[in-house]
């Protein structure tokens, strides 16, 4: 049976996780490599790198640790963060990137997602959809988050999945950071109404919020950053609290 | 484990994923279209993420689509590599290589489309998958799928059974990416390796 996806973010920014981690046992935890491997030998099922330095003379950094991480994981990564051309997805690939995510440039010009998926296919091309309730509907936010849109979250998601978008990663700015859970209503909606899947962030302060967004919000996979570089929730406790409410997932120690 | 193993290029691989499995290894593995070369290896790679008929069309361009089908080496299609080793693909309505019978087909649209994540195989057979035990995780990513039939070594269920490997002869394909599947792609790529 497919399984839900658990996915760990790691904000990285000139090569250097960001946010502070929590793990003993571990020889550098600044470094994205060391702490991804840590999450994949947990049972991690994919990890997003999102690069916060975007600056052009930075990108060479974000390739070299694209290349690292590449070398030493052994399951698929995201990479996002200032993505905006063909010449970049395309170097991010040949580094041995699985898939890009895209956010703001796909508002901006939202041709880049048929470009992106007609160049390199869908299942590579992730769409960031930043999202938070006006009072009257949900509303598409870009430049993370600080700048509204006045677009419906729905008909958007409808329209990045018919440019060809292969999953929609779905961040509730109203829900991120407060760890109340995710946001239930709009993922549901999001992906009962579209055939591609939806990956829901933004959110989780308890092992109980996986279960809801994954049964009550019909979301595919989770990604959550800080509860985990904090380990206030651990994944291998995670998956199996959620196997033993009959949510499938991956067990870690099930693979050999 | 033999050492000359040759990985595919063409136009639809993101071979690097392939390239850092193989390097994990510890296999330094030459990235070649040249004919002799790929005649020359111990192992061959067949590698493959897009489209089936742009692929295909590039293929028979270089010649690659002869050379790969006489090649009598253990030879291991991943993904669209195991697609476009079957008969024919309903994308692009494409013939394709010709080395297993099954067809390729679209998913019904019954759940989400692509089939993307982690999923189990189940009756394995083949030394491909020695000390594999049933119903172990892969990692997916495809739309379009080989049916069962008598060269299928695993089999995954999403939305309708279909191949997650075939194998006939010296040939052999994966639907999964064992590049992507943690230890347990790594343990299936090492059976390869040592085949």
């Amino acid at each position: 049976m497919l399984t839900k996806r658990i996915i760990p973010c790691l904000d990285v920014k000139d090569g250097r996780t960001v946010k502070g981690v929590n793990f003993i046992n571990l020889r550098d935890a600044g470094d994205p490599v060391e702490l991804g491997r840590v999450y994949a030998q947990q049972g991690a099922d994919e990890l997003t790198f999102l690069d916060i330095t975007a600056t052009v003379e930075k990108r060479k950094t974000l390739v070299e640790l694209v290349k690292r991480v590449s070398l030493n994981l052994n399951i698929p990564f995201t990479v996002g963060g200032g993505i905006r051309t063909v010449e970049d997805v395309k170097e991010l690939l040949e580094s041995g990137a699985d898939k890009i995510s895209i956010n703001t440039e796909a508002v901006k010009d939202p041709s880049k997602v048929d470009a992106f998926a007609g160049e390199f296919g869908s299942q590579c091309v992730v769409c960031a959809v930043d999202v938070r309730h006006n009072g009257e509907f949900w509303e598409v936010y870009i430049n993370g988050g600080r700048t509204p849109t006045g677009i419906e979250a729905v008909s958007w998601t409808k329209e990045l999945e018919s440019r060809g978008a292969g999953e929609i990663l779905l961040t509730s700015m109203d829900h991120d950071g407060v760890k109340k859970g995710f946001a239930l209503d709009i993922t549901r909606k999001i992906s009962s109404v579209l055939s591609i899947p939806v990956i829901a962030s933004g959110g989780a302060g308890t092992m109980e919020h996986f279960a809801d967004v994954f049964t009550e919000g019909k979301a595919d996979a989770a990604l959550a950053a800080s509860i985990f570089h904090f380990r206030e929730i651990e994944i291998p406790v995670l998956k199996k609290y959620l196997k033993e409410r009959d949510i499938p997932v991956r067990m870690a120690d099930e693979q050999e | 484990m033999s050492s000359n193993v040759a990985v595919v290029q063409y136009n639809a691989g993101n071979t690097m994923s392939v390239v850092c499995a193989l390097k994990r290894q510890g296999i330094e593995p030459l990235v070649t279209d040249d004919p002799q070369l790929l005649k020359r290896a111990h192992k061959v790679i067949f590698p493959g993420v897009g489209e089936a008929k742009a692929a295909m069309t590039y293929l028979r361009s270089r010649g690659l689509d002869e050379v790969l089908v006489s090649l009598k080496q253990p030879f291991l299609g991943i993904c669209l590599g195991l697609q476009l080793m079957c008969s024919r693909s309903e994308e692009g309505n494409t013939k394709t290589l010709g080395i297993f019978p099954e067809e390729v087909k679209r998913f019904p649209p019954e759940d989400k489309i692509p089939h993307m994540g982690w999923n189990t195989i189940e009756d394995l057979s083949s030394p491909l998958f020695r000390g594999i035990h049933e119903g172990v995780y892969v990692y997916f990513v495809h739309g379009y799928y080989a049916a069962k039939g008598n060269d299928t070594i695993a089999r995954t269920s999403y939305i309708l059974p279909f191949s997650a490997a075939l194998h006939k002869d010296n040939f052999y394909g994966t639907q999964f990416h064992p590049e992507k599947s943690g230890t347990v792609g790594e343990a299936i790529l090492r059976n390869f390796l040592s085949l």
